[in-house]
């Protein structure tokens, strides 16, 4: 294509003359960028879920102005012993185990196959009949589930939107130097990749997150306790480096190629300049893709390790923590392990729908063919 | 073909190696404070602390230390300290598990990817696939853990219905019929994801292809579409999948399906590992870590070689 | 139908008013409006233009291979008296290979990477003839000797990789005649190749063209490529014919200012190398937004308030059937055509 005769010169007289002759806006519209704004701005399923996803982010904002105003609890107050209010009713926030039905959850007298023994069964969702108190239920130590979601969601997103802007960074700048350098630089990168694609993501993130999780990270004067948010949050980042970093690695190896990145080059710009004004700007549309894409792995990947015990660490809530939690009083309390997979499967969902509708936009091959 | 089989086996090794030392420092050297106690867990006893801090070597230099661990590891000497068991059995113990979850569920996500990806690649643009995409993101965005738990209460322990046995694992020599039935909710749940994300690379790989100059050939030669189809796009497209495929499988082999396991009961070689996480107990989840690396080091060498089958202009002459 | 008696040659194909729309998300590609030709047995008609004049859309069309839920077709394509725009699908793919072959611009990618050059022939025999294998393979071994592979016995079983960059062209050309089709469209063959693979493979195009008794179409943006075999030449910008004419006509009395510009761009060796080619200023138009009026107004130097209309494409000069869409006067327009394309007096400034 480069190499074709018929190749044209464009002069400012030219580019007037155009510019006359067509409406302004066309001509501006040209960009790639404004194009793929004009295709994101036509799908509104891509849309509908971004707002999706801003309203959960907001929600999840707003945890303390609901827990104090509206639950009248705090994430991990108790209220094993208290007793609540429902359409006028009292009830205990932790009744008296016993035999429960498995099918319906009622409780039976005899231990049939059926039954099966609780020690304590916590209160049921309430639905605003208790004055916004309990509106999921309670957990089996009596606290307010909603508020929970919610302080959890917050150590979700925090663990998930954070991980994902360490590990992108990270990816970003291997990448480039990768990329750019080649050689011995290259080989030391790859082959740093190359060494952790050998490992089962789980379980690397597992393997770090339970031997991180005694006594904390405390190394090159880096000090982090056992039970803070950043333990996840860098496990979780750093084995996914190399999942962004090689493809990252794939598309600068082929702009290296490129005539602007060689001319950039003859003309004496220095190797920060351009990894970081020829380069980078051209990768970030990949990397916006990414990053959505990503936070959406991520939200997952720490609802994993903290069911399993490996991330958040309790009492802190997150929303794999709470489903661990949930689990146990499934048979009685089937909501308390719903509730937040439902919230992960929103939040997640409209990252994807919104992550692919990006991609889409930004890289519309599939739907207009250019032939030449 | 047989130098590359050589350069390819010392690469294998040569990562093997590294694999041992990046365990060493995640298990040893990096969580920093006294590696003797992280190792004997949360119930151990002083003694205990003691024993391990002699037979590990934490009194010697660090690389003594590495050379005791490989030793242990490879000589199938590590031990669990909470439950005083030999890790290699009880991962062998769980392999049957982790293998019957990991040949069916990959058979089922493999076939069902292929469909949900070439349904709604050529049927692109249209209503079909806008439902098959919305589906397949859904798929993806589950977590696993979360959908077995539900699936296992409602279909399983009578939420809803009671059709599958409720968890564990029944050996497929003790009684076939039962561990097919057993293995039927834990395979269609893992394999969700797997759908879900093989039916979206494909579904790309797809159209990518379609555009392709050897297409246009194909159709301008007068071939029929399903020909085209199958023989020119789905050939090409295709081969990402498969090393998708061969390290997925791998990873799933090795322990990656730590939470399906978990969640079913299955006692397998992921569930082990995870039984181990609650008592901060090290040594099995080091040797399933290791375990799983292994496999997936060998499958990636597998990948390879299928891949230069697959792709003549890679093909070593 | 004129009468002409046995002498008369037989009208392969005739095109007239062809049109091709795509919506896109961006707005209607225009990338062939009202396109008319006629292509007779025996003969090479060129089409010529710029990147994106619409060239490769019109050649596609004519195997339906445009054919996409966004693309919305106008006009008729008739071969041998029927509308191949009528038709379905699958009475298509009977014309495709048989009737018309095609030979693309790429050869690197034409081919599929993952199949033999001979399997890749064969299939495009046993597509429309019921032989077997063996027997399609050995026509596949004789076609490759006719385009002078050397050793087609044993190349035969090479993978395109294996292959030159003329070579598997002459590969693609091989298979495209692989039916002996009426009509062999080659689009670019020869732009991806070097100066000297493409002269080969041009007068390989122009021999194989007597040996199988067929008409080619031949689409290039160079000029030179054509100067050759063409009979007819078409120049096309923004998916519309501005010029047609015999080749003699069309060289010598050219008659749009574009053509005066593609002209100027052939390399000629009578004259020092210029700096770079001469070209034609300006960007091609969009053909999404294209201009009112004549299209090639914005970069046409010579452009007066008449271009505001689009001039229809009609007979303007002594010569009938040269065909041309320009609004100047035909003796000022020899005059300043003269002091363009000869005097590259501004070009050395
Ligand atoms: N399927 C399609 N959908 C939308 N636009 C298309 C499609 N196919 C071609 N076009 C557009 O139609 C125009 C004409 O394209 P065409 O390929 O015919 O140009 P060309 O003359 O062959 O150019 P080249 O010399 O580069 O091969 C281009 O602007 C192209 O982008
Ligand atoms: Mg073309």
């Amino acid at each position: 294509m480069a190499q074709q005769a018929g190749e044209t010169e464009f002069t400012l007289d030219t580019a007037a003359e155009l510019a006359s002759d067509e409406p302004a806006s066309t001509i501006r519209g040209r960009s790639p960028w404004y194009l793929a704004w004009h295709r994101l701005r036509r799908n509104y399923v891509a849309f509908a879920f971004l707002v999706l996803f801003v309203v959960v982010l907001a929600a999840c904002a707003l945890a303390p102005v609901y827990a104090s105003q509206v639950a009248h609890s705090g994430p991990n107050a108790n209220h094993v012993l208290e007793t609540v209010k429902v359409n006028g009713h009292e009830v205990s926030v932790v009744s008296a185990g016993g035999y429960i039905d498995k099918k319906t959850g009622k409780p039976c007298t005899v231990s049939g196959t059926g039954c099966e023994l609780f020690s304590a069964i916590p209160i049921g969702p309430t639905w605003f009949s208790a004055g916004g108190k309990f509106v999921l239920g309670a957990d089996a130590n009596g606290r307010d589930v909603a508020v929970r979601l919610l302080y959890g969601g917050r150590s979700s997103l925090v663990v998930g939107i954070g991980s994902t802007a360490i590990c992108v960074f990270f990816a970003v700048i291997l990448a480039l130097l990768s990329g750019y350098f080649g050689g011995w630089i290259d080989f030391v990168i790859t082959r740093f990749f190359d060494l952790f694609y050998a490992f089962p993501v789980v379980l690397l993130g597992i393997a770090l997150g339970s031997a991180l999780a005694i006594n904390g990270f405390h190394h090159f004067g880096i000090n982090i306790e056992s039970g803070s948010l950043w333990i996840p949050t860098l496990v979780i980042s750093y084995v996914l480096v190399p999942y962004v970093g090689r493809p990252l690695r794939g598309q600068v190896l082929s702009l290296r190629e490129k005539e602007f990145v060689e001319a950039a080059i003859s003309q004496g710009a220095s190797p920060m300049r351009v990894m970081f004004s020829e380069l980078l700007p051209n990768i970030t549309s990949s990397l916006l893709v990414f990053f959505t894409l990503i936070i959406a792995n991520n939200i997952v990947l720490e609802a994993a390790l903290s069911f399993l015990g490996a991330g958040v660490q309790p009492p802190t809530a997150s929303w794999g923590t709470l489903i661990a939690d949930g689990q146990n009083l499934i048979v009685t309390r089937p909501w308390l392990a719903l509730a937040p997979g439902i919230a992960i499967v929103l939040t997640v969902l409209s990252l994807n729908v919104f992550g692919d509708g990006l991609r889409d936009a930004l890289d519309p091959r599939a739907k207009i063919k250019i032939e030449h | 073909m047989a130098t590359f089989l050589v350069r390819r086996s010392i690469g294998a090794i040569l990562v093997c190696i590294a694999v041992t030392f990046v365990v060493f420092l995640i298990f040893i050297v990096v969580p920093g404070g006294d590696p003797a106690q992280r190792i004997a867990g949360k119930n151990a006893t002083p003694q205990n602390i003691i024993n391990i801090r002699h037979s590990w070597g934490f009194d010697q230099p660090f690389y003594t230390q590495y050379w005791v661990m490989l030793k242990k590891m490879f000589g199938g000497n590590l031990v669990s300290y909470t439950s005083q068991q030999n890790v290699l059995t009880q991962i062998v113990q769980g392999m049957p598990a982790t293998f019957s979850l990991t040949i069916g569920a990959s058979i089922i996500w493999l076939f069902f990817g292929i469909l949900v990806g070439v349904l709604s690649a050529i049927t692109a643009g249209r209503l079909s696939d806008r439902v098959i995409t919305v589906l397949a993101l859904i798929g993806i965005s589950m977590p696993v853990f979360w959908l077995g738990i539900i699936t296992r209460y409602y279909l399983a322990e009578g939420g809803l219905v009671t059709w599958f046995p409720d968890g564990e694992y029944v050996g497929i020599t003790q009684s076939p019929v039962q561990w097919l039935s057993h293995m039927i909710l834990p395979w269609l749940v893992l394999a969700v994801l797997f759908i879900g994300f093989y039916g979206r690379v494909l579904r790309g790989n797809i159209l990518d292809t379609i555009n392709e100059d050897y297409v246009r050939t194909a159709k301008s030669k007068g071939l029929t579409p399903r020909r085209i189809l199958v023989k020119h796009v789905l050939r090409t497209s295709l081969i990402p999948i498969v090393t998708l495929f061969g390290l997925d499988f791998a990873a799933v082999l090795g322990g990656g399906a730590i939470l399906t396991e978990t969640v079913f009961d299955l006692h397998g070689v992921g569930q082990y590992a995870e039984l181990s996480i609650n008592n901060f107990d090290l040594p099995p989840i080091m040797g399933v870590t290791m375990y799983g690396a292994f496999f997936i080091v060998v499958f990636s060498m597998i990948v390879d070689l299928f891949y230069a089958y697959l792709d003549p202009r890679i093909r070593p002459t | 139908m004129e009468p002409g008696g046995a002498l008369m040659a037989e009208r392969l194909l005739e095109v007239e008013d062809l049109s091709v729309h795509f919506a896109t998300v961006d707005g209607t590609v225009k990338a062939v409006d009202g396109v008319s030709f006629e292509l007779e047995r025996g003969k090479v008609l060129g089409i010529v233009g710029e990147s994106g004049s619409g060239k490769s859309v019109t050649a596609m069309t004519l195997m339906g291979l445009t054919r996409d839920v966004n693309a919305h077709f106008g006009g008729e394509v008739r071969y041998k008296g029927r509308n191949l725009l009528e038709l379905s699908e699958s009475e298509m793919q009977g014309y495709r290979g048989n009737e018309i072959g095609m030979i693309f611009q790429d050869p690197m990618t034409s081919l599929n990477p993952v199949y033999r050059i001979g399997e890749q022939i064969v299939e495009a025999i046993q597509a429309h003839d019921k032989v077997d294998k063996r027997v399609a393979k050995r026509r596949a071994v004789e076609l490759l000797k006719q385009v002078g592979i050397p050793n087609p016995e044993s190349r035969v079983d090479d993978f395109p990789h294996q292959f030159s960059g003329g070579m598997r062209q002459r590969a693609m050309i091989a298979m495209a005649l692989s039916c002996n089709p009426d009509v062999l469209i080659a689009d670019e063959p020869t732009t991806a190749l070097d100066v000297t693979i493409q002269a080969q493979i041009i007068e390989l195009i122009g021999r194989l063209k007597d040996d199988f008794n067929s008409a080619v179409i031949m689409i290039t943006h160079d000029l030179g490529v054509v100067a050759e075999i063409a009979d007819e030449i078409i120049v096309m910008y923004a998916g519309r014919v501005v010029e047609q004419a015999e080749k003699r006509d069309l060289f010598y009395d050219p008659q749009m200012p574009y053509t005066w510009g593609l002209l100027g761009s052939i390399p000629r060796l009578d004259r020092p190398k210029p700096e770079r080619l001469h070209s034609i200023k300006g960007a091609p138009p969009s053909v999404i937004n294209a201009p009112a009026g004549c299209k090639f107004r914005p970069r046409c130097p010579h452009a007066f308030e008449k271009c505001v209309d689009e001039p229809a494409l009609e007979n303007r000069v002594e010569k009938p059937g040269h065909l041309d869409r320009c609004w100047l006067d035909v003796e000022v327009k020899r005059a300043l055509r003269d002091a363009t394309i000869s005097g590259d007096t501004q070009e050395a400034a």
